[in-house]
């Protein structure tokens, strides 16, 4: 095998590098979002509406004359913000809960895997869309809504190659030397379990930015005036017949996220797992 | 095979039981109670004692919770407190058209699937092969309501050819019911086709470098012949648990693409009903749906294992 630098093998991973540019492109909207939009993008302005494109509006306005590009670069904000506190709500228990399985063994591992393989075989939309119904729609009520479901998805990763680790000799040896569980857990585990935890966050990441979409714009998400890009695709369904092409950018700006996201997520997973290199 | 049935149906009784708590258990976490939630803020608090009770509200959460299951067990899903009349009957309206919406879909992305999976793991590296794997991962991007809203502007606002929504019901003849599903089906199938090819591919590109493989070809078996007898049915296995996990998002896809086309199925059920504060239509639908889920994973399970008798001494 090889001995090249991580650059030099990540400039070579076409999914990689293709994934990296998109998602780059992501945050750079975020953060021109957060310093320069061309419009405010909740700023109303009926006489506007419905703008073709032009260099005023590069991609024209909305039925209620507000700019496209501001609504876009606004929405990146919130899908970004969605997916990093849904991730990061599955990361936090999942780990622990899948940390807590592998070491435990016997009986509270069962109940533990159990529970995570009932929440697989369930519509996890479905119960996301029942809690925003019963708790109030809202963007915060759905960002915890997705990352409920993130939680079995990071448990059982970490706690079936968790299981690896402990069966190897370094993790024996530490156990022989007396060092307790909790311990084993961060210095031995948790480091070896990172590289598929990051390719899994990266997926966890995309499939969040598309359920937020889809709460959104079912009208369980983001509420008006915050812009969101599956709001922006529910308000253009309203006039498909007269402006289509509104219904257009927001459903590119998620592909293109999700894309990026799940091309990531690949490029890093061949990158990041030897065994996976070796294979090919 | 007995004792594995056994097994894992013991396993989907416990899996229903506990998905109907979890169900069940999201109403009590309401943030005050459920009858004040259905009549709004603004309601006498003698309304809402009132309606408490005609709902059963005021007895304890076990009873409420044994007589729900009760009732639902043999065919009695409750009151809708909006439309004033059974829930079960309500459902049954609905399911005729979520459950062929659902079919067809299922239907059209194991159709598509297959072939594209088939054809690129046959022609694995070349052009073909690539062509499917990034239109694939395209796929994967791409949310199936806003898919529903691309055919809707080509197909109907474009072309004229197809309705851009609603349903004429079964009643005014197959042609028109099935023309009304036939957009919804596309924008939910061709969507859950690209992991489903991805999953065939792979699977069947794993058997094709067993060794049984090479004997079957090596005694002059034809590459067609060997695909057919040997490769598919050992491709199978994984290609039938990932379309049982499918399911569930099929599910929870056939929710919003019925609300893209306005199809009365039981998504739009479920978002009146919670317009409409109706929480026991909700809670039915949704257990509705969940058990179903439920029940085509463990027939999954039962045909992996009747394919593959290794997984039948997997006991856990």
């Amino acid at each position: 095998m090889s001995r090249d630098s991580f650059a030099a093998r990540a400039r070579r991973n076409a999914s990689f590098a293709v994934g990296a540019a998109l998602v780059a492109m992501l945050i750079l909207a975020t953060a021109l979002s957060l310093v320069w939009t061309p419009y405010p993008p909740g700023a109303i302005d009926v006489p506007h509406k419905l703008l073709e494109p032009s260099f005023a509006h590069w991609l024209g306005t909305d039925s209620l004359g507000r700019d496209i590009v501001s609504q876009l670069l606004a929405g990146a904000r919130v899908s970004i913000l969605v997916g990093v506190i849904a991730v990061g709500i599955g990361l936090i228990f999942g780990v622990a809960l899948g940390l807590a399985a592998a070491s435990a063994k016997g009986i509270a591992e069962d109940i533990i895997m159990r529970l995570c393989d009932f929440t697989f075989a369930f519509p996890a939309l479905l119960l996301a869309i029942m809690f925003t119904a019963v708790l109030g729609a809202g963007i915060v009520n759905a960002i915890l809504a997705i990352g409920i479901f993130n939680v079995p998805v990071f448990a059982k990763v970490t706690r079936a190659l968790g299981n690896n680790v402990l069966a190897r000799d370094y993790a024996m040896a530490a156990r022989a030397a007396g060092k307790g569980p909790i311990a084993i857990a961060f210095e031995h585990v948790l480091p070896n379990v990172a590289p598929a935890l990051i390719v899994q966050a990266t997926i966890q990441f995309a499939i969040a930015i598309l359920a937020e979409a889809a709460l959104s714009y079912l009208g369980l998400g983001a509420q008006p005036p915050q812009a969101s890009w599956g709001r922006m695709l529910s308000d253009a369904q309203q006039l498909m017949f007269l402006a289509p092409r509104l219904a257009v950018f927001p459903g590119l700006a998620v592909v293109l996220a999700v894309l990026g996201l799940n091309l990531l997520g690949d490029g890093l997973r061949d990158l990041l797992d030897p065994r996976l290199r070796a294979r090919r | 095979m007995g004792l594995y049935l056994l097994q894992r149906f013991v396993l989907l009784l416990a899996t229903l039981v506990f998905a109907s708590i979890v169900v069940f258990g999201v109403l009590e976490i309401l943030p005050g109670n459920a009858a004040q939630v259905m009549l709004g803020a603004s309601a006498t608090p003698e309304t809402v004692a009132a309606l408490a009770h005609k709902l059963g509200l005021d007895q304890g959460f076990l009873v409420r919770y044994l007589a729900w299951i009760g009732g639902a067990a043999h065919g009695d899903f409750g009151l809708s407190y909006a439309y004033d009349s059974p829930i079960g009957a309500l459902i049954a309206q609905r399911l005729a058209v979520s459950a062929p919406l659902a079919l067809i879909a299922m239907l059209i992305t194991t159709i598509v699937a297959l072939t594209a999976g088939v054809f690129a793991s046959q022609r694995r590296g070349k052009s073909g092969d690539v062509a499917v794997m990034a239109a694939s991962q395209i796929g994967l991007a791409v949310p199936n309501f806003w898919f529903a809203i691309l055919l809707v502007l080509v197909f109907a606002v474009h072309w004229h050819i197809a309705p851009s929504g609603g349903f004429p019901g079964w009643e005014a003849g197959l042609r028109p019911a099935l023309g009304a599903l036939i957009l919804p089906a596309l924008a939910l199938g061709l969507v859950q086709a690209a992991i489903l090819t991805r999953v065939t591919r792979s699977a069947l590109l794993e058997v094709l470098n067993e060794d049984f493989i090479r004997t079957a070809r090596a005694k002059g078996l034809s590459a067609r012949a060997t695909l057919w007898r040997h490769a598919l049915p050992n491709a199978l296995t994984p290609i039938l648990t990932i379309m049982g996990l499918q399911f569930a998002n099929l599910i929870a896809g056939a929710i919003i693409v019925e609300s893209v086309f306005t199809l009365p199925g039981i998504g739009r059920l479920i978002f009146q009903s919670i317009a409409n504060r109706d929480l026991l239509v909700v809670e039915d639908c949704v257990m509705l749906l969940a058990a179903i889920v439920i029940g085509v994973n463990f027939l999954v399970d039962i045909a992996c294992a009747a394919i593959d008798p290794r997984l039948r001494r997997r006991v856990s």
